[in-house]
């Protein structure tokens, strides 16, 4: 074949591949959408949460609005190619369940589209006010940093509103050590923070309270309360303790009530929509 | 040329190149403990010990150890191998059916082959390989697409192809192939596929097919009936992790894996023999002399695919098995009899034994529409992580973790080349970390005598040495040496990498050397 005409072909090859994936050859079909569910439990429950409902880690996919994907195609090649920068893997590659064909794909997105809830669970609350107290009165930000403004100390959370589901971030709340670097599985354990709880002393009888960044049977990054960050070996440190008690207080309806919280949760979520 | 050149090119032949390629004998692969400087085949010999006899590295000596070569293999996701270490040149895999040949003193490449692997193929648990056999002049691979090839030792070149099974069905080789005599044992992959099992044994000449054990028996075999109607055609029991081979009494013992679907017992009444058992096969024919299954009827996934290790003490002759279900079990290898079964991590399917001393499950143990926890998880107690036995010690060394999950089922039709799992699992909102550990267990009381907890559960395999040290990897990517006897870390080096993949050792010119696979590449220690 010669130089040019297969340029036109490989260009053709591209838009009718382009063409193919543009829309979901199974939209709407029940058979379908019942075979998605079985491709959902093995390859996105883990995250996703049974009826896609979301877990600890993947967001609620019965919301309409994707924060990623606007469209089946869109949806499509997240699923095909991962969220790159998020806990999203590329198919066949969570270590959990198998690759998936584009039809075993096209057919998760058909049981998507059919658990979807049209009205959004999350109108409760109200935004204005969470954010007033997420930087005052609740004292969110004195560790918790959205879009650049706040502290260092817990976990940023420009993005929470969108990964995780409304009850895990009320859990988080009210019980923060309940999730606390739970459960990870290895493919999603690039998690750059896992947050336990930890007491350092180093040799000269410094004491480091704070919580771990990373950490492994050698070593381990300690942030204080300061925000300082301390790279240590363990085997030079008079002594090393981690918990499993989060550093966050735990928020009872005494110090925040449940119509407080719903607006800070309110205020994450719309944060996390952006 | 002149005669004394043509002396001059003969001794010139024999010193560069003899000492590099020399054929591989039956014979060497039944004395591989002679000759301690060559790792010749998955488990570095027949009794699946993972032991060397090498002790230059020791315990007196492994905190000066340091970095030899690294060997980049640009392959991406997991690297499962084994090398095998032969005269000086070392083989392995990585990914998508790469192989190839390194100067084992220098990490520097003599030959590479990759398959050009379909792009539809099915494997279950990402596209690895966990290694090579040699015999001859010859290595063998099993291939993704369920193909069994022969390559030259000395160039990479395809000897022969054979196809054992149809890819598109989800059969599959990850396997290191065993070889016994002239041939090549090797063990298919698709539990998850609902593929029929079996185990295969090839020419090592001419790919010729010489015996094929079907791990699920046909209609009129024994054990057919522990099948509900026609779900013994689709009934997993794959063969995916190495065996082992007593020449004594010319047997395999090769390990099976779940039936399928992996995780609905429902349309599969019975106890599904062949899977999740341990199958002592006549070497020669292939037929079955006993079988012990560990958990009948699997409901969790829990293949009882791990390396199965001949152990034999005050006059017995005993086989160990670390299984993924929480057990640790010891079985006669003469006939197949139970003699214990102990748990080694935590476990809440079984309360109770059979008559036979066999774990049995309890009534709470079977996955819900909802979901239930029970513990082990679907990844199991150990998995594929090879375990060993250091006979100096008289310990089994074993890769375990502490986790639990949520199993749930729901119905699910069989469809060819599609994954049949009837239903999957995932952590429990309460789930606590995983907790990840090398154990140090007793065969003779199954007591665990010493641990070390990781700081989360590693898929490294484990090798011991007659220097008094243990060797693993962790999934923060720390190769470390222990003491064998205490399990306290004496040295380690952060590769970079999480491991999969166990360790092994030989030596090159009275040099030792330890290397295993971590992140995309392969790692070579020593003394410096």
């Amino acid at each position: 074949m010669e130089w040019r005409s297969g340029l036109i072909a490989f260009v053709f090859a591209i838009a009718t591949l382009l063409a193919a994936a543009a829309q979901n050859p199974l939209a709407g079909n029940a058979k379908a959408a019942k075979a998605g569910e079985y491709e959902f439990r093995i390859n996105c429950a883990l995250c996703h949460g049974l009826g896609a409902h979301g877990g600890g880690r993947g967001p609620d996919l019965t919301r309409a609005k994707k924060k990623y994907a606007h469209n089946d195609a869109e949806m499509f090649q997240i699923i095909s190619n991962g969220i790159p920068g998020t806990a999203m893997p590329a198919n066949g590659t969570n270590g959990q369940g198998v690759g998936m064909t584009d039809e075993e794909i096209w057919q998760i997105i058909t049981y998507i589209r059919s658990q979807e809830v049209k009205a959004p669970a999350n109108s409760i609350g109200n935004p204005a006010h969470g954010k007033e107290l997420f930087y005052g009165d609740a004292n969110c930000s004195l560790c918790h940093m959205i879009n650049g403004k706040g502290g260092r100390f817990g976990p940023e959370l420009s993005e929470v509103g969108a990964s995780r589901t409304r009850a895990a971030i009320v859990d988080s709340v009210r019980n923060p050590s309940h999730h606390l670097a739970w459960g990870l599985a290895e493919p999603t354990k690039e998690f750059p923070q896992e947050y336990e709880s930890v007491t350092a002393v180093t040799a000269d009888g410094k004491e480091i309270k704070g919580v771990t960044l990373n950490e492994d049977s050698f070593s381990v990054q300690i942030m204080d309360t300061n925000e300082q960050i301390h790279l240590l070996e363990k085997d030079k440190l008079k002594s090393f303790h981690t918990s499993r008690e989060s550093a966050m207080p735990k928020y009872t309806t005494d110090t925040l009530s449940d119509k407080d919280l719903d607006d800070i949760v309110a205020y994450l979520v719309s944060m996390g929509a952006k | 040329m002149n005669s004394r050149d043509r002396v001059l090119t003969a001794v010139l032949v024999l010193f560069v190149l003899s000492p590099a390629f020399a054929q591989v004998t039956y014979k060497r692969l039944l004395n591989s403990a002679k000759e301690p400087q060559n790792w010749m085949m998955y488990s570095g010999d027949y009794s699946g010990k993972r032991f060397s006899g090498l002790d230059q590295i020791n315990k007196s000596n492994v905190r000066a150890m340091v970095a030899k070569w690294v060997y980049q293999t640009g392959a991406t996701g997991k690297l499962e191998t084994s090398p095998l270490e032969v005269d000086g040149i070392l083989y392995a895999t990585a990914q998508d059916d790469r192989a190839f040949a390194l100067d084992a003193r220098t990490g520097r490449p003599i030959w590479m082959y990759q398959r050009q692997v379909p792009s539809d193929i099915r494997p279950c648990c990402g596209r690895v390989n966990r290694g090579l056999a040699i015999l001859g002049g010859k290595v063998f691979l099993g291939t993704l697409d369920a193909h069994v090839i022969a390559l030259d030792a000395k160039t990479g070149a395809v000897i022969w192809d054979v196809t054992a099974a149809d890819y598109r069905t989800g059969h599959s080789f990850t396997v290191a192939p065993l070889v016994v005599k002239n041939l090549v044992i090797i063990g298919v992959s698709g539990g998850e596929y609902g593929v029929r099992g079996f185990i295969d044994a090839y020419d090592a000449d001419t790919g010729a097919r010489k015996w094929r054990f079907y791990t699920v028996p046909g209609p009129g075999e024994p054990g057919h009936d522990t099948w509900e109607g026609d779900s013994w055609k689709v009934g997993g029991a794959p063969a995916w992790n190495t065996g082992t081979y007593d020449p004594a009494t010319n047997q395999i013992f090769w390990p099976t894996g779940n039936p399928a679907p992996s995780n609905r017992g429902a349309g599969r009444a019975g106890d599904n023999l062949y899977s999740n058992s341990l199958l002592a096969l006549n070497a020669d024919t292939g037929k079955l002399n006993w079988y012990f299954q560990f958990t009948k009827h699997d409901e969790h996934d829990w293949d009882a695919t791990q390396v199965p290790i001949m152990i034999d003490k005050d006059g017995k002759h005993l086989i160990a098995q670390a299984n993924r279900n929480g057990f640790f079990y010891v079985i006669d290898r003469a006939t197949g009899k139970l003699i214990s079964a102990t748990a080694y991590g935590k476990q809440t399917w079984s309360d109770s034994k059979d008559a036979d001393g066999r774990p049995v499950a309890n009534k709470n143990a079977s996955p819900t529409l909802n979901g239930h926890t029970v513990c082990p998880g679907a990844l199991g107690t150990t998995n594929f992580m090879a375990p060993s036995y250091d006979p100096q010690t008289g310990l089994v060394y074993v890769t375990a973790r502490d986790q639990c999950d949520i199993f749930s089922t729901a119905p699910q039709p069989y469809e060819a080349g599609h994954a049949y799992y009837g239903s999957a699992y995932f952590p429990s909102e309460d789930a606590k970390p995983y907790l990840g550990f090398l154990k140090a267990i007793d065969p003779a009381t199954g007591e665990i005598k010493e641990k070390f907890q990781h700081t989360s559960p590693t898929w490294s395999g484990v090798l011991s040495t007659a220097g008094g040290l243990v060797f693993s990897g962790d999934a923060e990517g720390n190769f470390i040496a222990f003491d064998a006897a205490s399990l306290k870390p004496l040295w380690h080096f952060q590769m970079g990498g999480a491991v999969y993949a166990p360790p092994m050792a030989f030596a090159i010119d009275g040099k030792e050397y330890v290397a295993i696979a971590a992140g995309s590449a392969i790692y070579a220690f020593g003394l410096p």
